[in-house]
């Protein structure tokens, strides 16, 4: 048989099983998608089609078999032939998968030649191979150096590399993780391309469940190291039989889902750490559905009830195709015996306040208002001209690529940023640039939760001083206790140091000492990209709750725009420095929009790359603008279009020929 | 190439730093210098002439003025003690040096580059802790110990190598290089792990690396990946150590000399600090940081050449 | 996977750091006590007796003056032990407040302060040693004062780069929203998270201070010759080489011995702190 077949494939780390147990087929043309959160054995699976696990790591039992070819069994000079010959991997983070120190063209020679070219052919082919990639003039880019590229320009180099060999099995690994959301597309598309020319056998691992369903055929969906629900990605991905992946999906915010409509369900608890004992099946633990018998039986992997015609599903579950009532119940499970678990962390939630939707954001006076600001690193220009108004009871989503200044914005607005033209005022009074020094009542009235949960506090302190020490400066009740049940906190958590606490907890901490205060505004830097889905809509929820018991005002800040989109009121995009649209968070997304808010989204596809570097006189988006008028958007700068409502747009085009998202797309 | 421009400037203004430091401590020698010279019984007549000659009434900064004029422009005096021109005796000293710091590091260089890379490529395994060990060990014994062990074992017991690192007159290079192995040898184990450690931190980073993984994906042996992508890498984050331990090889002259009697640059800055030579000491001070801070300085050139990150800038 | 490789790492430095600890401990307490330890008197001269070799009555044989090499060596800790215990005490004090003053005040404070010291680290710490001590005149204090002095600016450089580490990460931004500053901020924020860089610095310049004050007792700049002291006892019978290798290689294997016991201590710790961070 062509194509893929994996039996049976166990891992282990040292003794602790990472995979257990997974099967699954992968005829040739077809792509696979292995989702799951960190630490499910997606990437161990990706690494063991190499043979290629980390040095403490054995594949203890099951085969790989490629066209016919046992990949387990090969020699250890066969298994470089088939890799050479059969074999195209694209990891993760494309920076770090070229060599720093040479240059493009000889990596992608020695690529060609790893797979049997002699000298001159290999170098014949370079060029064809990062045309193949779409990279505009190849004889350029092969004289350079991968820190000579863009993000992008170094994943289609990875993936051109790959294209050397001729595969018969293409392995993805997050090929997308860390790009911008108009170059992910970009990548995304050259893959799809791509994947029809090969004619290989696609694996792709991800655990971006909207990416998954684009790109596949078939899904199979990792929990623990084995594989819980398996089938047709349209029927997994919107219909599970798993509470886990139901749970998943609807802890996952798409485009157009508000807090206050539909309100994300946090999956309570974590996923086992590899190798953690347990009895029965592993998502029991966080599982509303579970009874004895789960708890004490290994479910099988067996037929799904819907009597689906798209081809085989399967699902692990004694209780499959009931995710309906799996999802509707959030309240929190009690705690696991272990005590193991007990002490180490879990993101649960003890308060089962579910607050109530409330339709309407709350029209409160201005509280914050920016005008005019500008800030400088050297030469470059973070922030150009931005004015800003944030009102009382509000939240302002900020998104934009890296390097559009958000952050940059919003370190100013906490009292972080440098200094520059431009004013801060809080409820009409200025604001001093640093935080140091500005009076103890505004300290008060902004505070910040940061984007890296694992530095954001202080190793030396326990969460208890933590939450002490920024009550007393901040002016707020000496109540640790208090603050860490709002958050969400077990009590014996207070007297942990950070390095104790899961990621989602540390955020949990975080967000209590912001509100150690009682803040007037609260700055959130991406708050939960470092975090997985399942944490991080237990965040998100956090943060809704308490801004509806406090009436604080937020600048929450994402890349994301489905994020964004899930909390904010109102959402201003930045492009490269200056904000391009803001207004009512609904219409910003749905249109009709910025024509780069437009890219954002994904109604609109972004220009080719690689026209030009913005530094004209215009639009600063005009060099990547599909909708550029030649002439005027690169000459000229465009007027702000007021679509009311106080929704305004900087662009030259006609109000009503603004893109909007086309009439029922669903998110991505 | 701004940055280039940047250090040279820098050296001769440091080096001003130096003379004066130099100077200074000299001249703070407590005792007097025309004393010294002519030892206790000389008259005071004859010590009170002798200071007029040498200078030793006019003010500190003239003194330091005229010095420093006459270092730049080749007038370095005459010594103290041996009564030979200080320019020829320290330039002489210097090349004897120079033969022995060059076999030195002609010998560092593959030994610790091999022993980094055995210990890299096998990293957390018993090799890699016996090279790490030792290395560690060995770097941190002063180099008289390490030399007088050598010397035990090699000279007096095998007797494979002479014990002295001067070679009769007229020996020929070959019987030279033969009298200074074991004062060579100090100094390599002097340096080695240190250069190791560093070889075998860059070489686990690049064997860790996704690059690396991506060529063995790609169907290279482990040595394949090992001489296209690892042996690059882990030298050129190498490049600044091997600086420093060039600079502390220079330090460790002074102490191998002194105990193979091998008339070099840094047996001569002690015995003249000994005897309060001043004319000399300055000279070989000088010299000696000159040549110090033109290590440092080959040393980073060489890293930025190497690294085409930074010989190239940050990303476009 | 840090989490499977961690007790692994623990372990094995746990041997060394035992292993190490062990040695300096030992001659610690020699250093102490030597006087109760000696079996003869160190600088007893008995002409009958010059240059045995090792045998039962004296251990490690005896001198060019017969004197006994093991009574020798065993008071010869003493001096090593004085001064560089001091001089890493100085070092790493001054070095520390530098480098916490430097990393906190930043701007044209650090400048200064690190255009000072790179230009003290150029200057060869050999060159300035020989020159100082050649002129200055040998003592202790001295010793102490040049080994401690050289080392500052590599205590500084190492603490001034934790406390920017520590500087760039947001609980330290959390505390300045809070309103707190400059020595405050580093004191009661930075300064706890910046003790392990301190700790294994204090170790590590321990040997370094080590192998200074022994190479300097060498140089004939350090103890005087005819002390016990280890370095100048290998400089003082170097000559007698050939004749009796007793009297060089027991402090020169001395030496090596506390040598490479703190290596491997301070190995140890920078291997925790290592994998502490990761």
């Amino acid at each position: 048989m062509s194509g893929l077949r994996v039996e049976e494939l166990s891992v282990a780390y040292g003794g602790k099983v990472a995979v257990n147990g997974v099967s699954f087929t992968v005829a040739p043309g077809q792509t696979y998608g292995l989702v799951g959160e960190s630490g499910c054995g997606k990437t161990t699976i990706g690494r063991a089609f190499g043979r290629q696990v980390a040095r403490s790591g054995l594949i203890t039992g099951g085969r790989i078999v490629v066209d016919d070819v046992d990949v387990l069994g090969l020699s250890p000079a066969a298994l470089r032939r088939w890799r050479a010959e059969a074999l195209a991997v694209v990891q993760q983070e494309a920076s770090a998968a070229l060599d720093p120190t040479m240059r493009i063209g000889t990596q992608l020679a020695q690529a060609l030649r790893a797979r049997g070219r002699d000298r001159a052919a290999a170098r014949q082919e370079v060029p064809e191979l990062l045309e193949r990639v779409r990279l505009p003039d190849p004889a350029a880019i092969a004289r350079r150096y991968p820190h000579q590229l863009s993000g992008g320009q170094q994943q289609r180099v990875v993936i051109a590399a790959a294209l050397a060999a001729r595969p018969r099995l293409l392995v993805l690994d997050e090929p997308t993780t860390g790009l911008d959301a108009a170059v992910e597309r970009e990548i995304l598309d050259l893959i799809g391309e791509l994947r029809t020319e090969l004619g290989a056998a696609v694996v792709l691992i991800s655990h971006d469940l909207g990416l998954v369903g684009r790109l596949c055929d078939r899904v199979g969906v990792l929990y623990a190291g084995r594989l819980v629900e398996e089938g047709p990605a349209g029927k997994v991905l919107s219909d599970p039989a798993h509470p886990y992946p139901a749970a998943l999906l609807a802890s996952t915010p798409g485009l157009g889902r508000n807090r206050r409509t539909h309100p994300l369900t946090a999956i309570p608890g974590h996923p086992p750490a590899p190798g953690e004992q347990q009895d029965g099946c592993s998502f029991a633990p966080r599982c509303p559905l579970a009874d004895d018998l789960c708890r004490s039986t290994v479910p099988t992997l067996s037929t799904a009830p819907d009597g689906s015609t798209a081809g085989l599903h399967l699902v692990r579950c004694h209780h499959p195709g009931q995710t309906a009532q799996a999802v509707s119940q959030p309240e929190p499970l009690p705690e696991p015996q272990s005590a193991a678990s007990r002490s180490a962390e879990s993101d649960r939630r003890p308060e089962s306040a579910v607050s109530q939707p409330s339709p309407l954001p709350p029209d409160g006076g201005p509280l914050l208002e920016v005008r005019g600001l500008t800030r400088r690193y050297g030469k470059t220009v973070a922030v150009d001209g931005v004015d800003l108004v944030i009102r009382r009871g509000e939240v302002v989503g900020l998104v934009g690529e890296s390097g559009s200044g958000k952050t940059t914005l919003a370190r100013t607005v906490a009292g972080l940023g440098g200094r520059g033209p431009g004013t801060i005022t809080l409820r009409g009074r200025p604001l001093h640039p640093s935080a140091t020094r500005r009076a103890p009542e505004q300290r008060r009235a902004i505070q910040m939760v940061f984007q890296n949960p694992y530095s954001s506090l202080n190793p030396s302190h326990t969460i208890r001083t933590i939450l002490t020490k920024a009550a007393r400066s901040l002016g707020g009740p000496l109540d640790p206790a208090g603050l860490a049940h709002e958050a969400g906190l077990d009590a014996h958590v207070l007297d942990a140091r950070p390095e104790r606490l899961s990621g989602g907890q540390r955020q949990r901490a975080a967000i209590a000492r912001a509100f150690a205060g009682v803040p007037d505004l609260v700055v959130c830097d991406e708050p939960v990209s470092a975090l997985d889905v399942s944490v991080q809509a237990g965040v998100l929820r956090l943060l809704d709750d308490r801004q509806r018991a406090s009436g604080t005002s937020y600048l929450f800040i994402s890349h994301d725009l489905a994020v964004v989109g899930y909390l904010a009121d109102r959402i201003a995009v930045m492009y490269r420095g200056q904000v391009v649209e803001q207004g009512p968070a609904e219409q910003v997304l749905h249109g009709p929009h910025h024509p780069y808010t437009a890219v954002l989204v994904g109604s609109h596809p972004p220009a080719p790359p690689g026209q030009g570097d913005g530094a004209g006189t215009g639009c600063r988006f005009a060099a990547d603008c599909p909708s550029r008028v030649d002439g005027l958007c690169d000459t000229s700068v465009p007027p702000v279009r007021d679509l009311g409502q106080e929704h305004v747009v900087h662009c030259h085009l006609d109000p009503a020929r603004l893109p909007h998202r086309a009439q029922g797309s669903t998110a991505p | 190439m701004r940055f280039l421009l940047r250090r040279l400037v820098a050296v001769p203004l440091t080096l001003l730093g130096v003379s004066v430091l130099v100077f200074v401590t000299t001249e703070l020698v407590p005792g007097d210098v025309a004393r010294t010279i002519l030892g206790r019984e000389a008259s005071a007549e004859s010590v009170a002439r002798l200071r007029g000659q040498l200078g030793l009434e006019r003010p500190l900064p003239a003194r330091y003025a005229d010095w420093l004029g006459g270092f730049v422009t080749g007038r370095w005096g005459e010594s103290y003690t041996l009564r030979v021109p200080v320019r020829d005796l320290v330039l002489d000293r210097l090349s004897a040096s120079m033969l022995l710091a060059a076999l030195a590091f002609a010998l560092l260089v593959p030994v610790a580059v091999t022993l980094g890379l055995v210990a890299g490529v096998n990293h957390d395994r018993p090799m890699d802790r016996l090279v790490s060990v030792t290395g560690l060990a060995l770097g941190a014994t002063p180099e008289f110990v390490t030399g007088v062990i050598l010397l035990v074992v090699f000279a007096v017991r095998l007797r494979w190598f002479p014990a002295s690192a001067k070679a009769p007159d007229g020996s020929s290079l070959l019987a030279r290089l033969g009298h200074l192995a074991l004062p060579a040898f100090s100094l390599v184990v002097l340096c080695t792990g240190y250069v190791a450690r560093h070889v075998r931190a860059g070489a686990v980073t690049a064997i860790e690396s996704p690059y690396a993984s991506a060529a063995e994906l790609r169907g290279l042996t482990r040595w394949q990946v090992v001489r296209r992508h690892v042996l690059r890498n882990s030298t050129i984050s190498a490049t600044s150590a091997l600086g420093v331990q060039l600079q502390f090889l220079l330090g460790g002259l002074v102490t191998v000399e002194l105990l193979f009697n091998h008339p070099g640059i840094g047996a001569l800055l002690l015995s003249s600090a000994v005897d309060k030579d001043l004319p000399t000491l300055q000279a070989t001070a000088m010299v000696l940081g000159l040549l110090y801070m033109l290590i440092v300085l080959a040393a980073d050139v060489a890293f930025r050449l190497l690294d085409p990150r930074i010989r190239l800038g940050a990303a476009s | 996977m840090t989490a499977i490789a961690l007790p692994y790492a623990r372990r094995r430095h746990g041997a060394a750091l035992g292993i190490g600890a062990a040695i300096i401990v030992a001659w610690a307490v020699v250093a102490a006590f030597w006087p109760q330890l000696v079996p003869y008197e160190p600088d007893l001269l008995d002409p009958a007796s010059r240059f045995l070799p090792p045998g039962s009555a004296h251990w490690l044989g005896t001198d060019q003056f017969g004197r006994d090499t093991f009574s020798r060596l065993l008071a010869g800790s003493r001096p090593v032990l004085l001064v560089a215990p001091a001089a890493t005490a100085l070092a790493v004090v001054a070095g520390a407040l530098v480098g916490l003053a430097a990393g906190t005040y930043g701007g044209v404070v650090d400048e200064i302060v690190m255009r000072v010291l790179d230009a003290v680290v150029v200057f060869p710490s050999i060159i300035a040693t020989v020159l100082v001590v050649a002129l200055a005149g040998r003592s202790v204090t001295v010793m102490v004062l040049v080994i401690a002095a050289s080392f500052v600016p590599i205590v500084a450089r190492s603490v001034r780069a934790a406390t920017l580490v520590e500087r760039e990460k947001s609980y330290v931004e959390a505390a300045r929203l809070r309103g707190e500053r400059s020595w405050g901020l580093t004191v009661r924020e930075i300064l706890p998270n910046v003790s392990s860089t301190v700790i294994v610095e204090a170790t590590s310049r321990f040997g370094d201070a080590i192998f200074a004050a022994a190479t300097l007792s060498f140089l004939g700049l350090g103890q005087p010759p005819g002390s016990p002291d280890w370095g100048a006892s290998v400089s003082d019978n170097r000559l007698w080489l050939q004749l009796a290798p007793w009297t060089v290689l027991a402090p020169a294997l001395a030496i090596a011995s506390l040598v490479v016991g703190i290596a491997l201590v301070a190995d140890a710790l920078r291997g925790r702190w290592e994998a502490g961070r990761s």
